[in-house]
């Protein structure tokens, strides 16, 4: 299935025709490279001591070293280096036991020293690999090329002109409170076989590397602010009738799809550029290698600039920086730190927890892993903590736009209110209520439940004289009982629970009219 | 002894002001009065800071009355090359480019230098980003040489050694990329070091070639040199490739002058052809002082050398290259805007300022190093330079093992005449043959005055060289040699040079 049609291009300006989803998956094998920029959550910048809080006055985070006045030097951040051997070791790469700086040389005006700090031919981490799960279930390996260190630029903002871009504009401004913020990339090796799938590992694959890197708590991973940016390179080879052949077909000529930055987005877009390819492909053109700009409100990409790989960056060893040789031991050190990888995470849970496919992938989707795991651990039932943060919580979230983190709920306060269901204090409908109060600020489940009187009346003297009221003004509906429809207890105990307001503990009452009516 | 006070040592100056015979508003408007008198005629200073220097004169004699501990150095005024970041003074590495810019910060040496309390008295001329040997290539016009003002300085740091043969500054900071302190030294009858490399942060110097950059002291004596080296040496966590040791024990080495039992290594490739016979005659007296003075002497081959030039004008463009891109008119500095333009792009205003902006010596060597750097020519050009690198420092590694130091004449000739090579960058490159191999290599080298030339009566130099972090070794020879030949002169060597003809009323004292 394609999602966009030459026709509804057509009708938002897109110039170039796509082909159904179908279509290119006959005629073509998608081959992907992702590239993925993290934004490390370090307090200093990379090369020097500016603090790296996102959404400051711009320029007001910036210092003769991060601005590259004349002069001054940079100077590793040791935190940095830790945090990108943590990531490579979480990415199962060899971590290099000596690996140095390179610049890479352009001009461009916001990054102040006209060459970027970055690494070329020796990367502090190499030749790793992620396992990703679809949503199906079905698993994929994503090779790791590499992943190195590097700075960030300055941000240009284009002011004038129609489209926020630097052509047409009247002038730029540039902000260089994110220079020299430190990066990690994240580079695959050429993926292949994934066929028709590729857009959902694309997916897949930038998501569980958000939450690897979340464990790790080496960023804050939030896509829309760009501290996790993905670049989708893509491109299309002729598929072949046998499939083992398929590997000796060159590989076509790729784009490179730039900051695409929404997990959706990483899979339109690719699935975007791959019809786009195999169109311009069956109709007997060629694609022009380039960078593509996503448009996440009309789902299409348009051409960017030309990048063809003769560009010349004349990089070379940064001569300012001494060699990185972490010792073994340090690198032990730091492995032993690492979380547990995360699809492994889920399995090892699920089966903890005892949830269905179903059930855990709901708990994904509502993003209530984390939250769940300590609800549990402050003494909550699998069950009931699932059934509060994936359901009425996460309900309640959506809703109001909010994560779950920040809905005035703690994992402790949950478990509290799952513990009074279970100890049949609460019935459901009570327990919504104590809810109610502990989100509007009244205090933990406990002295909510307290404070609106909500409570469960098990007491066998205040039910059995209501039930034997109940019993006495429906002797019908007891000889059914009697007779042996025993269904018919549920309108017995309706009644009794009306004349109780709620507050009859439901299961006790059930036993106290079978005792009664004595079948 | 003479009463003019700027024609004393920094270690006199800085003895009589510690015993209050001076002040030190006394001593820098003294060398304010000679800076007005002759760089007129000198042009040493691209920028001379009086009410800054006072001020500062003036709070170090405020601190002595208090009786507060001061520096051993304190009000000994000094000079700053103009490649070092000054906060509040202008800083234009003798380029347009920077024609205007004042840092916001000081180089990590000028706050040694102010917490030291010694007063700034501003700063000195040089080629253009520290690009020349002879200051020719500043923007800003050539500094002269006070022995014969119709000859160059030396270069690139020029103006810090005219600004000492000239008595405008006791003491001066220079830097030595390729032989920026120690040939203007070698052509001036003055001192100057090039420690090891990373033995003086780098912070705040404004690169031209990053691993081979190296500032240094430049004084009168060899004394002074110490002295000087030990307030701006040592560890700078702010420069990752400064030595995480304490500064050698150069003043101390200096004092000692004991060179016996000394192996004194003569290098065979750097002398002969190509070396002017009044520097090569005044060399080969200096070395049987020395062997007088309790020294032995080795000859020792370092065949590599001849590929040294040749690795250097490939390694420093190409580093230069990349440090300079940052020269865009989009932050600081000049900003030119390109003709007939109605609307220019960043593009073109960068193009444009650095067009107009950069010197054709600093262009020539951006466009070798951006050549050198390029996909397809970086294995053949960069780096085959950095093997020979490492084939240079292994040349000293073997002369090390037979040498405590290493001995040369600092340049093949004595001071050029202005314009002589200026069209001939070869010619000119040739003048640093002698001192490459030091900052390839990053070890430390010293040179000091060994005469005059008998056929142009112009100072020549003698250069020391010892292994990396040896820079002690330096002071050692250098302060024997200088007491044999100051007893033979029968005074400093600058007592020979001619008067310089003063404007105004220089002040007697």
């Amino acid at each position: 299935m394609s999602e966009h049609t030459s026709d509804d291009l057509a009708l938002d300006g897109g110039t170039e025709a796509v082909l159904t989803w179908d279509e290119t998956i006959a005629a073509y094998d998608p081959v992907l490279g992702l590239e993925v920029h993290v934004e490390l959550g370090t307090a200093t910048k990379m090369f020097c001591g500016c603090p790296t809080e996102f959404g400051a006055e711009p320029n007001s985070q910036v210092c003769p070293v991060c601005l590259g006045l004349p002069g001054s030097l940079p100077v590793v951040n040791e935190k940095g280096v830790e945090s990108a051997i943590r990531i490579g070791l979480a990415l199962n790469c060899t971590i290099a036991p000596w690996s140095r700086f390179a610049r890479k040389n352009y001009f461009y005006p916001d990054m102040p020293k006209n060459f970027q700090t970055s690494q070329y031919d020796e990367p502090i981490a190499f030749n790793g690999w992620l396992d990703v799960e679809l949503e199906d279930g079905s698993a994929y390996r994503v090779e790791i090329e590499r992943a190195h260190m590097e700075e960030d630029t300055g941000k240009s903002l284009h002011v004038g002109g129609a489209t926020g871009r630097i052509h047409g504009a009247d002038y730029s401004l540039v902000d260089y409170n994110r220079a020299g913020i430190p990066l990690i990339e994240i580079v695959t090796k050429p993926l292949t076989g994934f066929g028709d799938r590729a857009p959902e590992v694309a997916k897949a694959y930038v998501a569980t590397l958000r939450d690897l890197l979340r464990a790790l708590g080496v960023s804050d991973v939030k896509m829309e602010q760009g501290s996790l940016r993905c670049d989708a390179n893509v491109s299309l080879r002729p598929r072949k009738k046998k499939p083992e052949k398929q590997a000796e077909v060159p590989f076509g000529t790729r784009t490179e799809t730039k900051n695409v930055n929404s997990l959706r987005s990483v899979e339109r877009a690719v699935r975007y550029e791959m019809t786009r390819h195999a169109a311009v492909l069956a109709g007997g053109g060629s694609i022009l290698q380039e960078t593509r700009h996503w448009h996440e409100d009309t789902g299409v990409t348009t051409s960017g600039r030309e990048k063809s790989d003769a560009e010349d960056y004349r990089y070379f060893p940064e001569p300012d920086l001494v060699p990185i040789a972490p010792t073994a031991d340090s690198i032990e050190a730091l492995r032993a730190t690492l979380p547990e990888p995360p699809v492994q995470r889920r399995r090892r849970l699920q089966g903890e927890w005892g949830y269905s496919d179903l059930e855990m992938r709901d708990v994904i989707n509502a993003g209530a892993i984390e939250i769940i795991e300590a609800t549990v651990a402050a003494g909550a039932t699998p069950a009931g903590a699932r059934k509060w943060w994936s359901g009425e919580i996460a309900r309640r979230a959506n809703l109001d736009g909010r994560e779950l983190t920040d809905m005035g709920i703690t994992p402790r306060a949950v478990a509290e209110l799952d513990a009074l269901v279970q100890g049949g204090r609460l019935n459901d409908s009570m327990a919504r209520q104590v809810l109610d109060g502990v989100l509007a600020g009244e205090g933990n489940p406990g002295a909510v439940a307290d404070a609106r009187g909500l409570a469960l009346v098990s007491d066998d003297g205040a039910l059995g004289a209501a039930v034997d009221e109940v019993i006495a003004a429906n002797p019908d509906l007891v000889e059914k009982i009697r007779s042996g429809k025993v269904q018919a207890a549920g309108a017995l105990i309706g009644q009794v629970m009306k004349a109780m307001a709620g507050q009859a503990d439901a299961a006790r009452v059930r036993e106290l009219i079978m005792e009664r009516v004595g079948s | 002894m003479t009463n003019d006070l700027t024609r004393w040592s920094a270690a006199r100056m800085a003895d009589s002001l510690a015993r209050r015979e001076i002040s030190a508003v006394e001593l820098t408007q003294a060398h304010l009065d000679r800076i007005a008198a002759v760089d007129g005629s000198v042009h040493s200073y691209l920028h001379v800071d009086e009410t800054g220097v006072l001020a500062q004169a003036r709070a170090v004699d405020d601190a002595r009355a208090r009786n507060e501990d001061l520096h051993v150095m304190a009000g000994v005024p000094i000079a700053v090359k103009d490649v070092v970041a000054t906060e509040g003074l202008p800083t234009t590495c003798g380029s347009r480019i920077l024609s205007g810019w004042i840092p916001p910060y000081d180089a990590t040496l000028v706050t040694k230098l102010k917490a030291a309390g010694m007063p700034i008295l501003g700063k000195t001329n040089m080629d253009e980003f520290a690009m020349g040997s002879s200051t020719e290539h500043s923007a800003y016009g050539p500094s002269r040489n006070p022995w014969d003002l119709e000859r160059i300085p030396g270069g690139s740091g020029g103006g810090s050694s005219s600004v000492l043969a000239s008595f405008q500054a006791p003491l001066a900071i220079g830097t030595d990329t390729g032989g920026s302190i120690r040939q203007p030294a070698s052509v001036t009858g003055t001192v100057g070091t090039k420690p090891t490399y990373g033995g003086v942060s780098r912070y705040g110097l404004v690169a031209l070639a990053s691993s081979l950059d190296q500032a240094g002291p430049c004084a009168r004596t060899v004394l002074d040199t110490a002295l000087l080296h030990a307030v701006i040496g040592g560890y700078d966590p702010r420069d990752s490739t400064s030595i995480h040791a304490p500064v050698p024990e150069v003043v101390r080495a200096a004092q000692s002058a004991d060179v016996s039992g000394m192996r004194i290594g003569v290098v065979k490739q750097l002398s002969g052809e190509g070396y002017q016979a009044g520097v090569q005659a005044r060399f080969n007296e200096a070395v049987a002082l020395l062997v007088d003075a309790g020294a032995t002497v080795v000859e020792v081959d370092c065949p590599n050398f001849q590929y040294a030039l040749a690795a250097y004008y490939l390694i420093l463009p190409s580093e230069a290259s990349s440090n300079l891109a940052r020269f865009d008119a989009m932050r600081y500095g000049l900003r030119a805007l390109p003709e007939g333009v109605d609307d220019p792009s960043a593009e073109q205003v960068m193009a444009a300022t650095r067009e107009v902006g950069f010197g054709a010596e600093v262009k020539r060597r951006i466009i070798l190093g951006t050549y050198a750097l390029s996909s397809g020519y970086y294995d053949a050009y960069y780096g085959q330079a950095q093997k020979v690198r490492r084939l240079i420092a292994q040349d000293f590694d073997r002369a090390f093992e037979v040498a405590d130091v290493l001995v040369s004449p600092t340049a093949p000739t004595t001071a050029f005449k202005i314009g002589e090579k200026l069209d001939d960058p070869l010619a000119m490159y040739l003048n640093d043959v002698a001192t490459i191999p030091a900052n390839l290599a990053g070890i430390p080298g010293m040179s000091l005055p060994s005469g005059l030339a008998t056929e142009d009566g112009l100072p020549t130099g003698f250069q020391i060289l010892a292994p990396a972090t040896k820079d002690e070794r330096l002071y050692a020879v250098g302060s024997a040699l200088e007491r044999e030949l100051v007893s033979r002169w029968g005074g400093h060597l600058l007592e020979k040079a001619p008067t310089l003809a003063t404007v105004g009323a220089e002040v007697a004292r």
